[in-house]
């Protein structure tokens, strides 16, 4: 589903991924390791379509990302690391959700519901004035709700308490659907039920690639 | 809707709770509001009056401080999501560039036109109220010049804010450009001029490529149709241009400028890396 062949990604004098190559299937379920600076999120960026690779190809579901965008990104849902202090309210945010990707905002305020976080109480408060936890619990719920094919994490569970961790990992548990999972994470432990490849990375080379 | 309008809209409602919307349509609105308490309506001088004056001082200040609004306030729009990882998570959703770029450029030209154009709006509906006679003409040409130097700027900074990596950076050119426009390459063509070491005629073209020198000429122009105030360089301009074509010229070649401009802006961030 994602095709990454000899993958390079430079920035000045700085290599941040040096020829990766790696086959991402459906059904996949991939915890991505390594230490600070190792090449994750550039490796995402590239796959979502952010930056122009200084060598080499990414092709998700057989489609160039950046040529594609659109294509690629309907089937992608993406948590960032630390949530951005967006300026929209909570229904604007949500308004841009549904309808630039065809997502049911009953089903936003579902899994925002199944994670505590009332969106009625909310509607009208900027995004950036909740609470770190908040934040990532809706960007949780709309990654939920868009049902992409395709789930990217950059670390999703930083900022949440224990019981929120638990209730993100149900909820992910419980679709039905075939879907290729992507985590980065620091936690092992505690992606290691779900997952069922590990991949480490250093210095912008894949290191080792593990699959169950 | 369509993303792009989704897109404009939401960042028109963005803007109009920033602090800087506020300032912005304080000072334009406080601005027509003060010449009204100065009396300006009032008096009588040099043969025009009332409302043509209190609109000819309107678009004078204007002219200064219109640019140099725009320019720091959109000049973040784009490079400021892209620091603060907005532009990351935003664009993760399925949305073109096109769709992006152009409904934020929608969005901005909406956010700094309609103060300025409401304040002048307001400026002349107090003067129909306090029984002055409105002078429609100037009304369209300003409303003609308010949007083309809206347009003008935005795309200028929207062009700034695609080629900088940070918002500080962006800041600063936009600075550099204002100051550049509304005095430098003035002062730089009076020293050529006193030099005499080219002719008047190519001086006087490079003056007026910049929209900012433009628009002062423009502003005048319909109080001042042979242009007199302006000396010889009338003749130059008068010659080549009829009146009315020179007015065309004086709200479409900005419009046109800021275009250019904000699609070179356009290309540039399709073609760089994007967060
Ligand atoms: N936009 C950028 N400009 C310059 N250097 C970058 C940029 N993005 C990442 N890097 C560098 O690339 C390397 C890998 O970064 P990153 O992919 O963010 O690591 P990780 O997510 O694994 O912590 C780091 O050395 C980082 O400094
Ligand atoms: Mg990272």
């Amino acid at each position: 589903m994602i095709e990454i062949e000899n993958l390079s990604k430079t920035f000045g004098t700085t290599v941040s991924l040096d020829q990766v190559s790696l086959t991402f299937h459906q059904g996949d379920a991939i915890a991505l390791m390594g230490a600070n600076g190792a090449g994750k999120t550039t490796l995402i960026r590239l796959i979502l379509g952010y930056y122009h690779p200084s060598g080499g190809r990414v092709r998700v579901g057989g489609y160039d990302p950046i040529v594609e965008r659109v294509k690629i990104l309907k089937q992608i849902s993406f948590v960032p690391q630390l949530p951005p202090p967006i300026k929209l309210s909570l229904g604007e945010l949500m308004a841009y959700v549904c309808k630039s990707s065809g997502v049911d905002a009953a089903l936003i305020e579902h899994y925002a519901h199944e994670m505590k976080l009332h969106i009625a109480l909310n509607r009208n408060k900027s995004f950036f004035k909740l609470s770190g936890g908040m934040k990532q619990k809706l960007l949780i719920a709309i990654s939920l709700a868009k049902r992409s094919r395709i789930m990217i994490f950059d670390e999703p569970t930083a900022n949440l308490d224990p019981k929120a961790r638990d209730d993100f990992y149900r909820l992910l548990n419980e679709s039905e659907t075939q879907k290729l999972s992507l985590f980065v994470t620091h936690r092992i432990e505690e992606v290691e039920a779900i997952v069922n490849r590990k991949i480490y990375m250093d210095l912008g080379k894949v290191v080792s690639d593990e699959i169950y | 809707m369509n993303n792009l309008l989704l897109i404009a809209y939401l960042d028109l409602k963005e803007s109009i709770r920033a602090n800087w919307f506020m300032v912005y349509a304080v000072v334009f609105g406080g601005l027509i509001a003060l010449f009204f308490i100065a009396g300006i309506t009032e008096s009588q001088v040099m043969g025009f009056s009332g409302l043509s004056r209190l609109l000819l001082m309107y678009i004078q200040v204007t002219i200064v401080i219109l640019p140099i609004f725009i320019l720091i306030t959109t000049v973040r729009s784009i490079s400021g999501d892209r620091d603060s990882h907005i532009l990351e998570y935003m664009l993760s959703f399925p949305i073109s560039l096109k769709q992006y770029y152009w409904g934020k450029v929608l969005g901005r030209f909406v956010t700094v036109f309609l103060p300025v154009f409401m304040a002048m709006l307001m400026g002349i509906l107090y003067g129909v109220v306090k029984g002055a006679s409105v002078p429609w003409g100037i009304f369209f040409l300003y409303t003609g010049l308010l949007l083309s130097m809206s347009l003008a700027f935005l795309g200028i900074a929207f062009f700034i804010s695609s080629i900088v990596k940070s918002s500080e950076m962006a800041l600063g050119i936009a600075f550099f450009v204002w100051i550049v426009l509304l005095a430098f390459i003035d002062i730089a063509l009076i020293s050529l001029m006193l030099q005499n070491r080219m002719s008047e005629g190519l001086i006087i073209t490079i003056a007026l490529l910049n929209p900012m020198e433009i628009f002062r000429v423009a502003a005048i122009s319909l109080f001042d149709p042979e242009l007199t105030v302006m000396g010889p360089v009338a003749f130059y301009i008068l010659d080549l241009f009829s009146q009315g074509v020179f007015v065309l010229l004086c709200i479409l070649y900005p419009i046109v400028v800021g275009m250019v401009f904000a699609t070179m802006g356009y290309r540039v961030f399709c073609k760089k890396d994007l967060v």
